[in-house]
């Protein structure tokens, strides 16, 4: 399954019904050195669209929404450990969480790659 | 990680604003300028790299004002800026520069100055925001003993870090005796100069205002020295924020009065009760039995004793009542950790005394820090 984006930024690899989340390459060069990130607590029951993790730059604190419902199963203590893992890796080590998907509907209409590029361009 | 608003009024450019481009700045509005928040080093970076090198910012956008006495005498001028501020500016010798606020009728802060004798004039730097109202305020209220002119036609750049010195040797400038808070008319590199070894950073430096037609060439001079770097709004913010100097808006406005604001030490003895020129300036009768009885809150600074940064507008509480607020706040990088300052009240702003802020909904513990969290290297 190819990686999915969204219009705020967020990134998703899905994994049967698990969705890998993080943020795009072009969202951390936006934010800048990032200082401290906040993870969900495992377990908790996600909706769509309300603030799930916050990374934080030296200037500001930004939000990042959940991009799909359903039960956090993991959280990244290695990007909360280092915050730095944003700048030189979004799109891989510097994952935030994975949600157990609730409802696979929720993917339709979210971006691919190429049309993610155009997104930002 | 909004876009910006596009339907914003037109933003003011700096003399420098062509140089902000080719360098990679990222530009964002502020004070109705489109200012580098950051260049391609990052903020992190950029603010390591003034503590131990030089960094050279931007700071065009504020106000660059002369006061020339119509008597032609420098005290005239002094005396009369005494009418709005609680400074003793008459003590002010030829050549130096002192701190200063604007201040209203209840006592609260209208802008914080910086104002230099330069022997014929005073010579007044003034923050961006403000600039336009400092300046209704000084015709209006000095017009009789004074010609106020705004030196729209220079641009301002401050050279800041522990080489800025060496800098401006090896360029010509010879600047090497001023001490921390001289001020004046200086040739620098053939150009004329007003030159002040101050800053906003806390270390070692010098503020140098320039014709605007000179600007670029004379800044691209400095930064052609491979220990300078230009600095953004980003580090600019975080290195005062170590130094524990206030931001006008944030940490001292017009509800706050310069005793609250922790800057009593700003206020000298002559304008203080039983001085040779006690009061005579907005709100000195709060504010001076504010210096004698005390004042109900404080300025303080304060650390998270977390790793999460604490940010203006977070609330503070002791215990579950809500006693203050957070006024700036964020990241210190040469601490690598979060600091932040606000107000609190006296029996709760003692250092070492223990808090809690609010972030997202929970509370997250803060301790009195003494300020600042990193130590001045001034020239004195």
């Amino acid at each position: 399954m190819p990686t999915l984006y969204t219009a705020d930024h967020e990134w998703l690899r899905i994994d049967g019904d698990v969705a890998t989340v993080g943020i795009t390459d072009y969202a951390q060069s936006q934010l800048g050195d990032v200082v401290f990130v906040e993870l969900p607590k495992l377990g908790r029951q996600l909706k769509k669209a309300e603030a799930a993790a916050v990374v934080e730059s030296v200037k500001a604190a930004s939000d990042v929404y959940a991009p799909i419902s359903g039960e956090v199963v993991e959280v990244n203590d290695a990007v909360t450990g280092d915050p730095t893992l944003v700048n030189s890796d979004a799109a891989d080590k510097a994952w935030l969480f994975k949600v157990k998907i609730a409802d696979k509907s929720e993917l339709d209409g979210m971006m691919d790659a190429d049309a993610y590029e155009k997104h930002t361009a | 990680m909004d876009a910006h608003d596009t339907a914003s009024p037109p933003l003011s450019r700096t003399p420098l604003h062509a140089l902000h481009l080719a360098r990679g700045g990222k530009m964002v509005p502020f004070a109705g300028y489109d200012m580098p928040v950051q260049y391609p080093m990052g903020v992190l970076k950029e603010h390591l790299h003034t503590r131990t090198n030089a960094g050279l910012f931007d700071v065009s956008h504020m106000g660059q004002i002369a006061l020339r006495p119509k008597s032609g005498k420098v005290e005239d001028a002094a005396l009369a800026l005494e009418r709005l501020v609680p400074q003793d500016i008459v003590a002010v010798p030829q050549g130096r520069q002192r701190y200063a606020q604007f201040t209203n009728a209840a006592g609260g802060i209208l802008d914080d100055l910086m104002v230099a004798n330069f022997g014929d004039h005073l010579f007044l730097v003034v923050n961006a925001a403000c600039k336009t109202e400092d300046e209704a305020l000084l015709r209006k209220e000095l017009s009789s003993d004074c010609i106020i002119e705004v030196l729209a036609d220079r641009a301002l750049l401050a050279l800041q870090g522990p080489k800025a010195a060496e800098v401006l040797t090896r360029l010509g400038a010879d600047l090497a005796q001023m001490r921390f808070m001289d001020a004046g008319p200086r040739k620098v590199m053939g150009l004329d100069c007003f030159v002040s070894r101050s800053g906003y950073t806390g270390e070692d430096g010098f503020e140098i205002s320039v014709p605007a037609a000179d600007a670029e060439a004379f800044a691209s001079a400095l930064l052609a020295d491979a220990a300078v770097a230009p600095i953004g709004l980003g580090a600019r913010d975080s290195l005062r924020l170590e130094a524990g100097l206030c931001l006008y808006g944030h940490d001292i406005d017009t509800t706050t009065t310069p005793i609250e604001g922790d800057l009593v030490w700003s206020i000298q003895k002559s304008r203080r009760n039983g001085g040779a020129r006690a009061g005579g300036f907005p709100g000195a009768t709060a504010i001076l039995s504010q210096i004698d009885g005390g004042t109900a809150r404080k300025r303080v600074g304060l650390r998270p004793e977390g790793r999460a940064p604490v940010r203006d507008g977070a609330a503070l509480y002791a215990d579950t009542e809500a006693i203050g607020s957070v006024t700036s706040g964020g990241f210190g990088p040469s601490l690598n950790g979060p600091i932040a300052m606000g107000y609190l009240p006296i029996s709760h702003g003692a250092v070492g005394t223990r808090v809690f802020a609010e972030v997202r909904g929970q509370r997250l513990p803060m301790t009195v820090t003494a300020l600042p969290f990193v130590p001045h290297s001034y020239q004195r």
